[in-house]
């Protein structure tokens, strides 16, 4: 996936840069009156649980990473930039602790199953995906297992015909397990190398899509073998602490081994991703930077985190 | 959540009874509890810290320190204090221009269920006596267009929109045009989703707002958002003053503490609130019931709605007569089973129970209910009206026609018996039973 890449690196960082600074207007608009010199007269362990927890992080997590910065920091009252490297340096060992996703690996077909809530930003995920493939010169089929959004599946074909990738779909109200079976088979048949499934947003409380999921889960599992060999939660980064159990419910329905991080150049910062990561050991593997079909980077803790807790300056 | 909100409060408070006043530590820790819980239900942390301060005021009355229940007291003036956030202003209705038609602007983020949200306003308010129209003003996302037809088209609306490559003036230009030849009103407008921060998209609202002159600008807010909310829904309001709320996908577990923040932030009332993904799951706001839901206490009164939603007076009454004289049968049951189905899934359901918190993770098996349906529709007619004619051989017929076993048709068949015995036994005893629905008696206590 590294290949194509480096002729958008720096379009890629400005947008990322761009969305950064927008979270470092908002978050310093908020902080820059508490942290005004370079130390604090009042207790600075307030003023950077106030930035977690308005960043998502909840106040659980805040109040703990709080605590390993008061751990560290010594009685003394250390800069604010001292606080916030020594909170970084914790929230990344917490980002770096779940393994690593599998490589590129052998499998081929390889399968990637897109799920999450409504409005996530699945359809465009999946298209932007498509796009990184299609760029490698892989061959990509996209899935339309949406059946239940009206003109979900138009919304792909549109986005498929943008990126350069093969479709598949059913009517509408179509069994999405069919549609799923139809697709492996045809991914198989003509010997592409990936096949990208988007199904329907569903809340994560809905107990009969849910079983809905497990079903394409081993309907395609049962064709290829080892499919779907990552499956990606879509995360909206404005959402909050109620993440935590979409992921759980995700993971249990349908072995979620990715996490993908989507409109992150607003001015959420989706810190319960962080949550998400430490307590269900989902790792973070995208961001969606943006509505254009490049606009999808590869996570990295750094970038991530100068949003999170952005520099001072 | 609430219940361990309202254990931790007990504990705190319970050594009152012990010395006989509050101690300024103790109203500390209970605000601390309250705090956390309000922050883990995305309430905005400003907010927060302006309620706890309210309570924390108020909470040092004697009236509250006398009490020989401070810990309830305490949950009984948060509780207070946000219900009073988010009623302020009394019931909030719709606007409707003096002249129609009407014109109702949707704005919001990109995911919030804007699009959706249009097409189930223009459903409860057609099945209001209205004839709305709808505008496809979002020329941006891909098929966006070709959504709003299919909704339209499934709830008998007409959505106007516009030749391809055609912009959203154009569009609501001629849905103006058309609503007033035609004499339709409101005309819904759908626009595309955006950053708060889309320089252009922005601009694009402003114009429609300009061009339209709508009475309502109804912001589409995501139940799930966390502390952006404020920031996202305040900045649309300073460029487009809103007039109003939807709280979308408020069907799932997300305790919903945007609602509160965006109101006590923008002054924004909510209006609506988007219950599942079906296009009739559009209910008005009840402040009361939000409180309940975002701090966790069930939501009786939405229970008993749905209740009445899916059952019919008559029916009810129908049902009870068949009731007493015992004639209930597996007709019957299937009958209250899909009403059942129809009120949403059965840990929705749960979930609107105070108490239920416990239960939370507590399976609940939804096939349960599919099975016994799967069972009863492959009796016959004649086996459904007289349950006892089900021998051995017909029960085998039944569970290889339903895809079961004949433990599973014997256990039904064990239930069936008890309930039967168990309704003659209260068709004996009161004159008066009622059975409204699938939560029996519910209608009762509302009137």
């Amino acid at each position: 996936m590294s290949a194509g890449q480096d002729d958008k690196t720096p379009s890629r960082l400005e947008r990322l840069r761009q969305g950064l600074r927008r979270s470092r207007e908002g978050l310093l608009g908020r902080i820059s009156g508490l942290f005004g010199g370079a130390t604090q007269s009042v207790d600075w362990g307030e003023d950077l649980e106030a930035a977690l927890i308005q960043a998502d992080l909840g106040p659980g997590a805040a109040a703990r990473v709080v605590e390993a910065v008061r751990g560290s920091a010594g009685a003394t009252a250390p800069s604010w930039e001292g606080v916030r490297e020594t909170a970084r340096r914790i929230l990344r060992d917490i980002l770096a602790s779940p393994p690593g996703a599998a490589g590129p690996g052998v499998a081929r077909p390889r399968v990637i199953l897109c799920v999450g809530v409504n409005g996530g930003g699945k359809t465009t995920t999946v298209a932007k995906l498509a796009r990184r493939l299609a760029r490698d010169g892989q061959r990509v089929v996209l899935c339309a297992a949406d059946t239940f959004r009206a003109a979900a599946d138009e919304q792909l074909r549109v986005w498929s015909e943008r990126v350069g990738a093969e479709f598949i779909a059913h009517r509408p109200g179509a069994d999405p397990s069919a549609v799923v079976f139809d697709a492996a088979a045809a991914a198989l048949a003509r010997g592409v190398d990936a096949l990208i499934i988007d199904t329907a947003g569903r809340l994560h409380t809905q107990d009969p899509l849910m079983r809905e999921l497990e079903k394409i889960v081993r309907v395609v599992g049962r064709q290829i073998a080892g499919a779907p060999h990552e499956v990606l939660l879509i995360l909206d980064a404005t959402t909050g602490q109620n993440g935590v159990n979409q992921a759980r419910q995700f993971l249990a329905a349908a072995r979620v081994n990715g996490l993908v991080l989507t409109k992150v150049d607003g001015t959420a910062r989706g810190g319960v991703a962080v949550r998400i990561v430490q307590e269900l050991g989902i790792p973070l593997r995208y961001l969606g930077t943006g509505e254009g079909p490049d606009d999808l980077v590869d996570f990295d803790p750094d970038d991530f985190l100068e949003g999170l807790l952005p520099s001072a300056a | 959540m609430f219940d361990a909100l309202s254990e931790r409060l007990q504990t705190i408070f319970r050594t009152l009874r012990g010395h006989g006043h509050l101690t300024e530590s103790e109203i500390r820790d209970g605000l601390r509890e309250i705090r956390m819980a309000l922050l883990e239900a995305d309430v905005h942390l400003k907010v927060v810290k302006d309620l706890t301060e309210a309570v924390r005021q108020k909470a040092s009355s004697d009236e509250i320190l006398k009490s020989l229940t401070p810990g309830q007291q305490v949950i009984k003036l948060v509780r207070d204090e946000m219900v009073a956030i988010l009623a302020q202003g009394g019931e909030a209705t719709l606007r409707w221009a003096g002249r129609p038609p009407s014109v109702i602007l949707m704005a919001g983020l990109q995911g919030s269920g804007k699009t959706t949200t249009g097409a189930k306003l223009a459903r409860l308010l057609k099945s209001q006596g209205r004839s709305p129209l709808l505008a496809a003003a979002d020329v941006r996302r891909p098929a966006a267009i070709d959504q709003l037809k299919v909704l339209g088209a499934q709830i008998g609306v007409p959505v106007i929109s516009g030749a391809p490559g055609s912009g959203a003036l154009e569009v609501v230009d001629r849905a103006l045009r058309e609503a007033r030849q035609v004499g339709r009103d409101p005309v819904i407008v759908d626009t595309a989703g955006r950053l708060h921060i889309d320089e252009e998209l922005m601009t694009e609202l402003e114009r429609l707002k300009e061009a339209l002159a709508p009475v309502e600008i109804l912001y589409v807010a995501d139940a799930m958002t966390g502390q952006d909310a404020v920031r996202s829904a305040s900045t649309f309001h300073a460029r487009l003053g809103l007039t109003g709320v939807i709280l979308s996908k408020a069907d799932g577990d997300a305790r919903g503490g945007a609602a509160l923040s965006l109101r006590h932030v923008t002054g924004v009332p909510i209006k609506f609130i988007g219950t599942g993904e079906h296009i009739e799951n559009l209910e008005a706001f009840h402040a009361e019931r939000m409180v309940s839901r975002i701090l966790g206490m069930g939501d009786v009164i939405g229970l008993i709605e749905k209740a009445e939603s899916v059952a019919s007076v008559e029916e009810a009454a129908h049902l009870a007569r068949r009731l007493k004289k015992s004639e209930f049968t597996f007709e019957d049951l299937a009958a209250q089973l899909d009403k059942v189905s129809k009120m949403g899934s059965l840990r929705q359901i749960l979930e609107m129970l105070p108490g239920a918190g416990a239960l939370k993770d507590m399976p609940v098996d939804e096939t349960e209910i599919a099975r016994t349906r799967a069972i009863i529709g492959s009796m016959t007619i004649h086996e459904r009206r007289n349950p006892e004619v089900i021998d051995g051989g017909r029960r085998l017929r039944i569970a290889r026609g339903s895809g079961t076993t004949v433990n599973d048709i014997n256990r039904l068949l064990k239930q069936f018996k008890q309930m039967r015995k168990m309704m003659k036994a209260f068709g004996r005893g009161g004159g008066n039973i009622r059975l409204p629905g699938p939560l029996g008696g519910a209608r009762s206590f509302r009137r």
